[in-house]
């Protein structure tokens, strides 16, 4: 397809008004993101992965403002034993933040890192670069070239507790562009968790290498300002019997968008993407995710669920790739929707595409409304009507919340969704 | 207790009539059993007493304790005093056993005003019980009825029954898909829940069901109508010689 005009333009405008900041070790692989992301263009709605999200907002110079959520609750994983790292409007926030030591790992900030980082140097843009072909994530670019800061971890033993980005929102006009890099050496673990809005509007890159035999467990929660926008991408690439999980729960948010694109390159390997969306109204949830096997006997799992009300909108693209080569490939994809009412609606595209000939790979979409038998059941135990739809919202999102491993964590975000959607009820 | 007058009721989508005009009064205390074959509308009466969506009424009324019961949601009419052991009890992934009873014990005390049941006094009260019923631990921390045997699933309807401690319990089949041992053991539950101020509707086909629970009246439905009443003997009748004499009879 010709190049449009418009998208020179609008990637232009977008360019001109960021800068890349600092100097130092990052710098070629921004100058290199700067000129690949010229060459892409920013997202219009007319491409390919782009048809069910207008990109818009995400793409143009000012942001939309949003409005900051008040509420009067602890934040999520509040309890818990953590090595929390603040960032208000994208700025790190040392005095909220706790001391970035933990055992076993290598905590630096990316504004601040010196250096002699060469594994950083060697990862920065890496991932995100590979992962843009066969498909281009522009925001994705944009975010390596620009990037402001983010956490750098390096994880070379056990990581004895998780390490918490907490991504606070209190200017209603802030843009945000945060990069993360983690590399687990062989055999290590670490839990990453993120909550919070972050910004009006965010745009965050996660670059995740998992060494062989290394497990890494991902849980995050988008803020609930009603108001915020953000597109989000995690690059993962997975070595040799090393695991991968990552679980994404989004309540409110008039638009977001995550993209979470997988490699396995090592043998044995096994990837678990799942989220769980609730939205209502002016709410569009946006799940882009791209799987490729390039390894034997490796294991891939996605579960996305999606209840939707008052004319909310709900989008799943997910892809399993098997490359030649990669047999004993078990590749599962299942997307879901409850829609509450005939206002919203969920649109999915599954996609496989598949060169190896001994693989069992299987996908299914749907959607439906909530089960009137089940409501009965409970109503005539004398559940309120009310309630009983919550108790089987929960039930529907149940499915991608077990892809939690912690039990404590999945004890915590269904608790904090049981909470939210008994406070709408009031 | 359970006061039913010429109830007549047509499903919602099509104009099917089937109750045309069901009389029946349950006693507290007293164990009613209704009889009947296939399409007679035995089910119907249950799911329109508890509030089933997809039925009309088109004539009659029915209360419990005086209370009207058709103008109530299925919820108000659980906390009235109403149960319904289902025939084919739902099963409800991801929802715990253990809360879903919880959350069902205290939605109805809090609707009748009184004090909700703490942790630590459910989890007592509820272990007890399922033990009577041989429910064990691990039955109750699973998801509602997933993967429960038929056998299992009827036992955690008495279970519920035993919890929320209703004044009118309607039985819909309770004995069909289960063999002699489990249904032993649902009648045994039944039994320990007969009082002085309970009353029992026990929908069945077969009088085995009746060999267990023993009722002090027995009715006959056909074609939407209560056509004949007796005593225990009637059930017998029943086994005997099928529906076709006494339909025959009072034709």
């Amino acid at each position: 397809m010709a190049r449009t005009a418009e998208k020179t333009n609008l990637t232009d405008a977008r360019i001109a008004a960021l800068s890349i900041p600092g100097r130092g070790w990052s710098v070629p692989a921004r100058e290199d993101a700067v000129n690949r992301l010229r060459a892409m263009g920013l997202p219009e709605r007319r491409d390919e992965y782009w048809k069910y999200t207008r990109p818009d907002t995400l793409t143009q110079v000012t942001p939309e403002p949003a409005a900051v959520f008040e509420n009067d609750e602890a934040p999520l994983f509040d309890g818990m034993d953590r090595v929390k790292i603040v960032f208000v409007d994208g700025v790190f926030d040392a005095e909220a933040s706790d001391d970035l030591s933990l055992e076993g790992v290598r905590i630096e900030r990316l504004a601040e890192a010196n250096s002699d980082l060469h594994w950083a140097r060697d990862l920065y843009g890496t991932l995100e670069t590979n992962g843009q072909t066969p498909v281009a994530r522009p925001l994705a670019a944009l975010n390596t070239a620009f990037a402001t800061d983010g956490i750098l971890i390096h994880v070379t033993g056990a990581a004895s507790k998780p390490i918490s980005i907490v991504y606070r929102h209190e200017s209603t006009t802030s843009d945000v562009i945060l990069h993360h890099l983690i590399k687990l050496d062989a055999g290590t673990e670490l839990t990453v968790l993120e909550n919070g809005p972050a910004a009006a509007r965010f745009n965050k890159v996660m670059e995740v290498d998992v060494g062989d035999g290394a497990s890494f467990h991902h849980v995050r929660a988008q803020g609930r300002d009603h108001e915020r926008r953000a597109a989000t991408h995690v690059f993962a690439r997975l070595g040799a019997e090393s695991t991968f999980k990552s679980f994404t729960l989004t309540v409110n948010g008039v638009m977001t968008r995550n993209d979470c694109v997988i490699e396995l390159t090592g043998d044995d390997a096994s990837a678990h993407v799942a989220g769980a969306c609730v939205g209502d109204g002016a709410f569009h949830h946006d799940d882009t995710v791209f799987i490729t096997h390039d390894a034997v006997n490796c294991e891939s799992r996605q579960v996305f669920k999606k209840v939707l009300r008052n004319g909310a909108t709900g989008v799943f693209q997910g892809k399993i790739l098997v490359k030649a080569g990669a047999q004993k490939t078990d590749g599962y994809q299942i997307s879901q929707s409850l829609l509450l009412d005939e206002d919203s609606q969920f649109l999915a595209k599954p996609e496989l595409e598949i060169y190896a000939d001994d693989v069992a790979c299987s996908h299914g979409s749907t959607s439906g409304a909530i089960d009137e038998d089940a409501l009965f059941y409970l109503r005539s135990r004398g559940v309120p009507q009310a309630e009983a739809t919550d108790m089987l919202t929960l039930s529907f999102l149940a499915e991608a919340v077990e892809e939690i491993e912690a039990e404590t964590l999945r004890d915590e975000i269904n608790t904090r969704m049981a909470a939210w959607l008994g406070r709408r009820r009031g | 207790m359970l006061s039913i007058k010429n109830l007549h009721v047509k499903l919602e989508e099509e104009d099917k009539q089937i109750l045309k005009g069901v009389d029946l009064e349950v006693e507290a205390g007293k164990v009613h059993a209704i009889m009947g074959p296939n399409g007679s509308g035995k089910s119907t009466l249950s799911y329109v007493l508890s509030g089933k969506d997809g039925y009309e009424v088109t004539e009659g009324s029915a209360t419990l304790l005086g209370t009207d019961l058709l103008d109530m949601e299925p919820e108000e009419r659980a906390a009235a005093g109403l149960f319904l052991a289902f025939q084919y009890p739902v099963e409800i992934p991801g929802v715990g056993n253990m809360t879903f009873l919880r959350t069902a014990v205290n939605a109805q005390r809090k609707a009748r005003g009184e004090e909700e049941m703490s942790a630590a006094d459910f989890l007592k009260v509820v272990r007890a019980k399922a033990k009577d019923l041989k429910i064990d631990a691990e039955m109750l921390k699973r998801p509602v009825n997933m993967g429960f045997s038929g056998g299992e699933k009827k036992r955690n309807e008495i279970l519920q029954m035993a919890m929320l401690e209703p004044k009118m319990c309607i039985l819909d089949e309770t004995d069909s898909g289960l063999d002699v041992d489990a249904m032993k053991l649902v009648a045994e539950g039944v039994n320990a829940l007969r009082s002085e101020g309970r009353g029992f509707l026990v929908i069945t086909h077969y009088q085995r069901l009746l060999d267990h629970i023993k009722p002090d009246v027995v009715h006959i439905m056909a074609d939407g109508r209560i056509v004949k009443t007796g005593g225990p003997e009637l059930a017998l009748e029943v086994e005997n010689n099928g529906y076709a004499d006494i339909l025959a009879e009072v034709a």
